[in-house]
């Protein structure tokens, strides 16, 4: 058997709903046990026993949440595009249904990052909301995401809706940097050298382990969300066929 | 019937028939081509009411406040760009053509920037100088509108082919579109800022265009991939 | 299914389901040149689906098409030379003239000729579909049935091998329709090939029509099982 064949193998069954819903579902106490076991020491060891930091005090600890948060809203969006493209280009069904379920969980830690910003933010420049570089490319990734679910709820038939949505999300994935990049010039522009929300740049270890604790954790409850999304929307398309009447069945 | 069935076409045929057609159309049909020009001048007009006539202010927020205009204004046109063609069939016999879509659709988004956009850019000194712009950088509102409204027409094209199947376009086009304005508003503005306190503008005239040959390389390609879904769903 | 590159156009195991209801499945046809490929079936059985498949501007189906035994995806800028479209919206311009119609159909079409044998052209077709003297006016002050008159003359800018007709003889009237039965027959008299749907009886000789028949029982329950046997074998 040729190198080829088995890549079209795995293509057959990773496209399929059927397999990708059992194999998930094998999947799922696994990402439960990953999740329960990193998120929650990372976080209760970021917010109530790494040390205090000596500008900010207690206020940094949002950290814990607000990085990882960031760091998903941008990772998510990619893999939608990602998951998008292969959808488009391989014309796999189960690829577009990993991107609808990606972006509302995606656009959940985008706001999360925002309002964590927001919250950090009163203690640190003493407002609510400051038009910072990362938060405002945040607001602009909110957006994305929105036009993204927008665009998919407003189609009805669900293969248009996804190949429509799927070229968005490719067409916001290539525009990602050209706005990061522009906001981040806009921002030196108008407000020069102003406090860093993670310009840290050498971070102590006793402060950057549960943190990277915490961002793992964040990466496999957002993995488990998608997969619990994804299993749904495998359930609602698929719903006349066989073996999903027999799943709800049982 | 055998011999005619591959000829090698010239690329430039199917642009300059669909530019002409739709230049045609726009002109019989005047009516609808002048509107965006008197929404962009009555959105402008309102800031002076909104935010009251002192010249200092006006002349600072005037970059902004025009280019928001223009892109708000092309947002509103662009919802007619493919709706007739797709309401009568056209756009199917564009779909079908031998001649490659991102060629045809490249044609009617510069007619469509032609006819809604060059309007804009003439007027924009004129609506300068209401908001106390002088001299030189009313030359330079003309230069970074002539340079970004393309980019603005190829984005919202995108919008406009992903949703010109569904009833309910206008305002989702919008939420398309906007965020991925933000670039072309950032550089924009900053050029105009930049020549009123008699910086050099240059760079940022130098994003835009760099923005600019972005988005003539790629959105057509994925205006002509939209309009294939929009048709097929 | 061996596929004849002497045939034009054949399909191969065609599967398509809108909105949860399998429209057609494991559909196989060829259309020979010189032949006439009539297609029938109840309202929603899925006849304008399958037209809009086989010109390629739906791609949301199961199946394969090809073109002179080539496949579709492979020789597609040869196939949108060798067949023209015609639907429910002709696609004409109503702020446009006849002739200015014909001119822009004409370039995007790819036909290749000077503008003054094109002008010549032009004025030949819309003697022949009978609107003569009304070349210049704007569309919007004829009647529906002329509209698509200056539709049914794009068809013959140039000899097409492929014609794929959805209702064409919807708002012609009695004369029209007979002169467009007799455009059908010349086409396939020339060695073309008609694929269209329509409630029509056609006067055309029966060796040179096929029909195609969707919707049926048959089709239906065929369908069913081939959906659950794939859902076994996964």
């Amino acid at each position: 058997m040729s190198l080829w064949d088995s890549i079209t193998r795995l293509y057959h069954k990773f496209g399929s709903p059927k397999y990708f819903y059992e194999l998930s579902g094998k999947l799922l106490p696994w990402f439960l046990g990953l999740t329960v076991l990193t998120l929650i020491p990372g976080v209760i060891w970021g917010l109530g026993f790494a040390p205090i930091d000596e500008e900010q005090g207690h206020s940094y600890r949002i950290i814990f949440i607000h990085v990882p948060s960031a760091s998903i809203a941008m990772g998510g969006y990619v893999m939608m595009a990602v998951a998008s493209a292969i959808g488009i280009i391989w014309k796999m069904k189960m690829a577009e249904m990993v991107a609808k379920a990606i972006a509302p969980i995606g656009a959940s830690f985008t706001f999360l990052c925002l309002v964590t910003g927001a919250i950090w933010g009163k203690p640190t420049w003493n407002t609510w909301w400051v038009w910072d570089a990362r938060l405002t490319s945040m607001l602009v990734l909110l957006f994305l995401y929105i036009g993204f679910i927008a665009l998919q709820n407003a189609i009805e038939n669900p293969a248009s809706a996804a190949k429509a949505s799927g070229i968005l999300a490719i067409v916001g994935v290539v525009n990602l940097p050209i706005i990061k990049y522009s906001v981040n010039w806009w921002n030196t522009l108008h407000q020069p050298a102003t406090l860093k929300i993670t310009e840290s740049s050498a971070i102590d270890p006793s402060m950057l382990y549960p943190l990277l604790l915490s961002i793992t954790g964040f990466y496999c409850l957002f993995g488990l969300l998608v997969l619990l999304a994804t299993r749904n929307e495998v359930l609602t398309r698929e719903q006349r066929s066989r073996w999903v009447q027999q799943e709800v069945m049982k | 019937m055998n011999d005619i069935d591959s000829e090698v076409l010239p690329l430039s045929q199917g642009f300059w028939a669909l530019l002409k057609r739709d230049l045609v159309l726009a002109f019989r049909q005047r009516g609808d081509m002048i509107n965006p020009l008197f929404f962009f001048v009555m959105v402008i007009s309102l800031f002076p009411l909104g935010v009251g006539p002192e010249a200092s202010q006006l002349q600072k927020m005037a970059p902004g406040i025009i280019w928001i205009a223009a892109l708000l204004s092309t947002l509103l046109a662009v919802d007619s760009l493919f709706r007739q063609d797709f309401d009568d069939g056209a756009l199917e016999l564009l779909l079908l053509s031998p001649h490659p879509l991102f060629v045809l659709v490249s044609a009617k988004v510069f007619a469509h920037w032609l006819v809604t956009s060059v309007p804009l850019i003439i007027a924009s000194p004129f609506l300068g100088v209401m908001l106390f712009l002088e001299g030189e950088v009313l030359g330079v509102v003309m230069l970074t509108l002539l340079i970004g409204t393309p980019i603005l027409s190829m984005i919202s094209a995108i919008g406009a082919a992903l949703t010109v199947g569904l009833r309910k376009g206008g305002v989702l086009i919008a939420i398309i579109a906007l965020p991925l304005y933000v670039p072309v508003l950032i550089f924009g503005t900053s050029a105009i800022q930049a020549a009123s306190i008699e910086l050099p503008y240059i760079g940022q005239l130098a994003y835009l265009a760099a923005l600019l040959a972005i988005a003539v390389t790629f959105a057509p390609f994925a205006i002509a991939a939209g309009l294939r879904v929009s048709v097929s769903g | 299914m061996p596929v004849s590159p002497n045939s034009l156009l054949t399909a191969d195991s065609l599967f398509c389901e809108r909105d949860d209801r399998v429209l057609f499945s494991g559909l196989s046809f060829s259309v020979e040149p010189g032949q006439i490929l009539q297609i029938e079936g109840p309202n929603g059985s899925g006849k304008t689906t399958l037209i809009r498949i086989l010109c390629g501007l739906s791609q949301d189906f199961e199946g394969d098409l090809f073109w002179r035994g080539q496949p579709m995806s492979e020789v597609a800028s040869q196939f949108r030379q060798s067949c023209v479209y015609f639907g429910h919206n002709t696609g004409v311009k109503l702020a446009l003239t006849a002739e200015e119609n014909l001119h822009w159909m004409s370039q995007i079409k790819g036909i290749q000729a000077d503008k003054h044998s094109l002008n010549e052209n032009i004025q030949n077709l819309l003697d022949k579909v009978g609107l003569r003297g009304f070349e210049d006016v704007p569309l919007y002050t004829l009647s529906a049935g002329q509209k698509r008159r200056v539709a049914l003359a794009s068809l013959l800018l140039k000899p097409i091998p492929l014609w794929i007709l959805d209702e064409p003889f919807t708002a012609i009237d009695k004369k029209g329709v007979a002169e467009l039965e007799q455009l059908i027959i010349e086409q396939a008299n020339n060695g073309g090939s008609v694929v269209l749907t329509t409630h029509h009886e056609l006067a055309i000789s029966p060796e040179k029509l096929k029909t195609l028949t969707l919707g049926s029982q048959a089709t239906q329950s065929e369908a069913r099982m081939d959906l659950e046997q794939e859902a076994a074998d996964e």
